[in-house]
């Protein structure tokens, strides 16, 4: 009998991240291209033909703040300070809601800390009109789009002034009027029901653009799946978002078959545009999202983009990632952080200072408090006033139905 | 009026509102241009147009999850889960999200989705094209659910689904797609022409939701039915002499306290019979509210006759289906208790 030295024993592969507490990562295993690296296809392009795009990462600030390579598409001034302040008042507001927590006058939260370039870019880099089917931690397109802080307190408050009656946990927003899809709290749902919605769009022949989030954790669900495989048959005006944050609660992205390929890359097999886009680069995923959108405005459809970056914050307020990740991981994530890589480039280019940062920081330090003294005085979920006990029975049906009109009743109310 | 049979009413319904309303629009598998396995979509891409009537991939999470997100940007989007047995991959999206946008928005955004599927036994599916999976339905908050038994009430009840604000879960008996089925599987197929909820008006009109309708009126006994079993328990009614009174339930979620609570204290004994299995079935919580409101009336412990409490066996259908006999024998036992 002849022995096959080439077999090799079946073993369960069961992945594990590179480096646990106590270790140091230093993610010398990633490779970071240059900002000329990544060609800039026009909207019309064949999406075939850039499949690298979806391996890559579309770079445009270099490490010293420097914008280059055929993605910098020399947004104005303006827009990137507006950029930087929008992300700069979403990390302060973040800090703030997760110290109320602490204090106990709020029951949960989610940071967005690291990951608010692609939130804030990607908002701007789209128009308010476009509709937004988000997941949990795009809390930076509430505050670009500018809905009030006082309404976000609320919603965190289940008080009497919140939009959501008490029913949703913490940051689970909906914002009808600034197109903001109510947030499910379900994994990827969403990120099918966004296709639909393009769809739809679609149909009108309207110039609507649908944009949609989802981890690199639930890409394993099956709402993802439907949805690139939607995508590719109808081809509708939608923007399907990855944000690869490294980390699912404590599952590494690695259990989602990171270690295979990217996550852009699973847009190639349903032939789908793929970016793969660093994340902590405002530049660059602004640019990613303004040729995602511009796209589908002009009719060619679906895109779907990897954002690259890293949770520095946990997974939420009921999360300790010391127990599963190097307590300094986040210091040596290799893209930086995107607040300070714009802050840089925005004081290299003579557009912003140092001074002015700080100023403006303390500014929304007081802005916010003020916001939450307000926001307060609408109630807590444990004092004050609470939204109205006896509406927990409605919003089942368009009208109330008799059994829910009895327990009500027998509730006292 | 017209004659038609259940599947021409649904599909007239469909025509109908796609005619009054622009934003309705019917998708699934194999809807389009071949026009549903069933023909209940037969002929509205011709037409309507692929832009309103269309086919979409095998995935039924993806149909209901787009039905979803088209009604949030103002369609009105009426599905097709080819059958009901195959729903399970959208769960998710009818427990979850269909059932709840409204209620966990603050009434901001609302989903007006009708999702038809033909559902029941009868025809030799095996335990793949068999089921009747209505009770993990109706135990949910947030979404109407829906069996009609007859043309006349298929299409009523499908156009008021259709222009609900609400989602509703539209099960359709397939057994009784080309006739009535009054319980005997060796008994020549006959036709809707010989019954009278076969007449159908060919314009619009809708019956209201939560509505039940008593198909026969009497004083003994209260028979609590819905969907294929409607015909089989008037079979075995005829059979047994017995003057009952039989109760279409026609939309299970929400129910019709009224109906149910004044016949079943009117008469005093009752019966519930449904062609899923009993564990946890819709029959249950029948027996509850008959039991909270009509206790004291009651003469007789009530019985269920349902489906037995395994998978619909291809083999032996007609064994598991509650046949006329097996709901005569509980009909004599209450009579008699």
């Amino acid at each position: 009998m002849t022995k096959h030295q080439s077999s090799r024993q079946n073993n369960l592969h069961i992945p594990e991240p590179k480096f646990r507490p106590g270790q140091t990562n230093d993610f010398a295993h990633l490779k970071i291209p240059n900002v000329d690296e990544a060609p800039k296809p026009a909207i019309d392009c064949n999406p075939h033909n850039i499949r690298d795009l979806a391996y890559g990462l579309i770079r445009v600030l270099d490490d010293e703040g420097q914008a280059g390579g055929a993605w910098n598409i020399n947004i104005t001034p303006d827009i990137l300070r507006q950029g930087l302040k929008d992300m700069l008042l979403t990390r302060l507001f973040d800090d703030r809601m997760q110290l109320l927590h602490r204090t106990g006058k709020i029951s949960f939260y989610m940071k967005c800390t690291g990951e608010e370039a692609i939130s804030v870019a990607h908002s701007l880099a789209l128009k308010n009109s476009d509709m937004v089917f988000p997941s949990y931690r795009n809390q930076g397109i509430l505050i670009s789009r500018g809905y009030p802080l006082l309404d976000m307190m609320c919603q965190c408050l289940s008080n009497s002034r919140d939009n959501c009656k008490g029913r949703q946990l913490p940051i689970m927003y909906s914002w009808k009027a600034g197109n903001f899809f109510t947030i499910s709290g379900n994994l990827a749902t969403q990120f099918s029901q966004a296709v639909g919605w393009a769809m739809a769009e679609a149909r009108k022949g309207g110039n609507r653009v649908c944009t949609t989030f989802v981890g690199d954790g639930s890409t394993a669900e099956i709402d993802f799946h439907s949805a690139l495989t939607f995508a590719a048959t109808f081809n509708p005006p939608v923007i399907l978002n990855i944000v690869n944050n490294q980390w699912a609660i404590s599952s590494n992205q690695v259990v989602a078959g990171g270690e295979r390929t990217t996550f852009a890359a699973r847009g190639i097999g349903v032939g789908l545009p793929s970016l793969r886009v660093d994340g902590n680069d405002f530049l660059a995923v602004y640019a990613a999202s303004k040729w995602a959108a511009d796209r589908a405005r002009a009719g060619y459809g679906a895109t779907l983009i990897e954002h690259f970056t890293y949770r520095v914050a946990p997974h939420s307020t009921s999360d300790d990632p010391s127990a599963y990740r190097p307590a300094d991981e986040d210091k040596n994530w290799p893209l930086g952080d995107p607040l300070e890589r714009l802050k840089t480039h925005l004081i290299n280019i003579d557009e912003w200072s140092e001074a002015q940062h700080e100023q403006l920081a303390e500014q929304y330090t007081a802005e916010i408090k003020a916001e939450y003294k307000q926001a307060e005085s609408y109630g807590t979920l444990t004092s004050g006033a609470r939204p109205d006990v006896s509406s927990m029975f409605e919003d089942i049906f368009e009208e109330i139905t008799p059994n829910r009109i009895r327990q009500r009743q027998e509730l006292g109310l | 009026m017209a004659q038609m049979n259940m599947l021409q009413a649904i599909l007239s319904a469909q025509k109908c509102m796609l005619e009054r309303d622009d934003n309705v629009m019917i998708f699934g598998q194999d809807v389009g241009y071949f026009g549903g396995v069933f023909r209940a979509t037969e002929g509205l891409q011709a037409e309507f147009g692929a832009q309103r009537v269309f086919d979409t991939p095998i995935s039924e999470n993806g149909i209901i999850a787009t039905a979803i997100g088209m009604s949030i940007n103002g369609m009105r989007p009426v599905a097709e889960i080819q059958f009901s047995d195959y729903i399970y991959p959208a769960f998710d999206q009818i427990a979850s999200e269909a059932s709840r946008i409204r209620y966990r928005s603050g009434g901001e955004y609302s989903t007006n989705i009708t999702i038809r599927t033909p559902c029941g036994g009868g025809i030799r599916g095996g335990q793949t094209h068999s089921q009747s999976p209505e009770g993990i339905f109706t135990h949910i908050s947030g979404i109407k659910v829906v069996m009609p038994s007859n043309p006349y009430d298929a299409k009523g009840l499908l156009i008021s689904s259709i222009e609900s604000n609400d989602p509703v879960l539209f099960f359709e008996p397939k057994r009784l797609y080309n006739g009535p089925f009054y319980g005997d599987p060796n008994a020549p197929s006959i036709g809707w022409d010989t019954h009278e909820k076969g007449e159908v008006p060919e314009g619009h009109y809708s019956i209201p939701l939560a509505e039940a309708e008593i198909t026969r009126t009497g004083e003994e006994l209260t028979i609590i039915t819905y969907g294929t079993m409607v015909h089989v328990v008037e079979t075995a009614v005829k059979q047994t002499g017995v003057d009952a009174e039989i109760i279409d339930l026609r939309c299970l979620s929400p129910i019709d306290y009224d109906t149910i609570i004044n016949s079943v204290n009117k008469t005093g004994r009752c019966l519930v019979a449904h062609e899923a299995t009993k564990v946890g079935g819709f029959g249950a919580e029948i027996l509850s509210i008959i039991q909270e409101n009509c206790f004291w009336k009651l003469r007789a412990p009530i019985e269920r006759v349902t489906g037995w409490d395994i998978p619909y066996p291809h083999a032996f259908e007609w064994e598991y289906f509650p046949v006329p006999k097996r709901v005569g024998k509980a009909i004599t036992r209450i009579m008699e208790a």
